[in-house]
């Protein structure tokens, strides 16, 4: 009984190390093409591809709440936004022109100099630190335990956050209108 | 799974999306790497909230992506202005307030 749970538990591991990484993969790969590429479109497109990948990421780590709401507004509205904008502005479709100003190794060196910073400091703070992705409930669902917690912890940032939202439609409105 | 894998993927689109931001010409592009940084923050936010075992770091994430859309609507309805106005998102080409 015991030696067939611990099984379970390390090929459940396995699968869960398995999709981290095809996951991963696909995500970096989308971030650095997304950053290169002379295509505005590909660039949105390799965008979804990321956010999507983090939508599967969330699904791991079993927070399937956040991982819906993420394909919602992150892939149904602000891709399509983005999208909007590119072709608002005219923007020059088709592949070939320059999309990058000349401070392109400047900005290259800084972003790995980051990374680099940012990996030693993770490396030596969490190294060998295991996260075990067990659904985080009280009796109910992960999504009820979310509603709780909004509704008890977080009142004033949510109410902060409707506030934020209706300020920033009526601040669009008054921006992008033709007067 | 380790946490560093989680921490690690997020740092690495966090610098990609820095990069984006300084290295990108069209004002579009910008916001688009902008959001990789907020995505990276997310993924941030479960990874700890999944290695607490509380729900926080969830509610936290969806602040975040709540903040997320309100940023994109206001930062498009503003690249739309610079469009109607200069005929052109290119960040080079604004520079009117350059002394």
């Amino acid at each position: 009984m015991g030696g067939s749970h611990l099984a379970l538990v390390h090929g459940l591991n396995v699968a869960q190390q398995i999709a981290f990484f095809a996951l991963a993969g696909a995500m970096v790969l989308s971030a650095l093409r997304m950053v290169t590429t002379k295509n505005l479109v590909h660039a949105a497109l390799y965008l979804t591809v990321v956010l999507a990948g983090a939508a599967g990421l969330y699904i791991l780590l079993a927070a399937e709440f956040i991982a819906v709401t993420q394909v919602l507004v992150y892939i149904g509205a602000i891709v399509v936004l983005m999208l909007f904008g590119l072709f608002l502005t005219r923007a020059p479709l088709g592949t070939g022109q320059d999309l990058d100003n000349n401070q392109r190794w400047l900005a290259a060196i800084i972003a790995l100099f980051l990374f680099g910073v940012l990996g030693v400091t993770l490396q030596k703070g969490f190294k060998g630190t295991h996260v075990n992705a067990i659904p985080i409930t009280d009796g109910g669902s992960n999504t009820a335990a979310i509603g709780v917690s909004i509704f008890h912890d977080f009142v004033v940032p949510f109410e902060v956050a409707s506030i934020l939202l209706l300020a920033a439609l009526v601040g669009a409105v008054v921006i992008a209108r033709r007067d | 799974m380790l946490l560093n894998e989680y921490l690690l993927l997020a740092a690495f689109l966090f610098c990609t999306g820095v990069y984006g931001a300084l290295a990108r010409k069209n004002s579009v592009l910008v916001l688009m790497s902008i959001e990789l940084i907020l995505n990276a923050v997310n993924i941030n936010l479960i990874a700890f909230g999944a290695f607490n075992h509380t729900v926080a770091g969830q509610v936290f994430a969806l602040f975040v992506i709540a903040v997320a859309a309100a940023e994109v609507g206001v930062g498009l309805a503003i690249v739309l202005l610079i469009y109607r106005n200069r005929h052109s998102i290119d960040l080079d080409k604004v520079d009117v307030m350059k002394g």
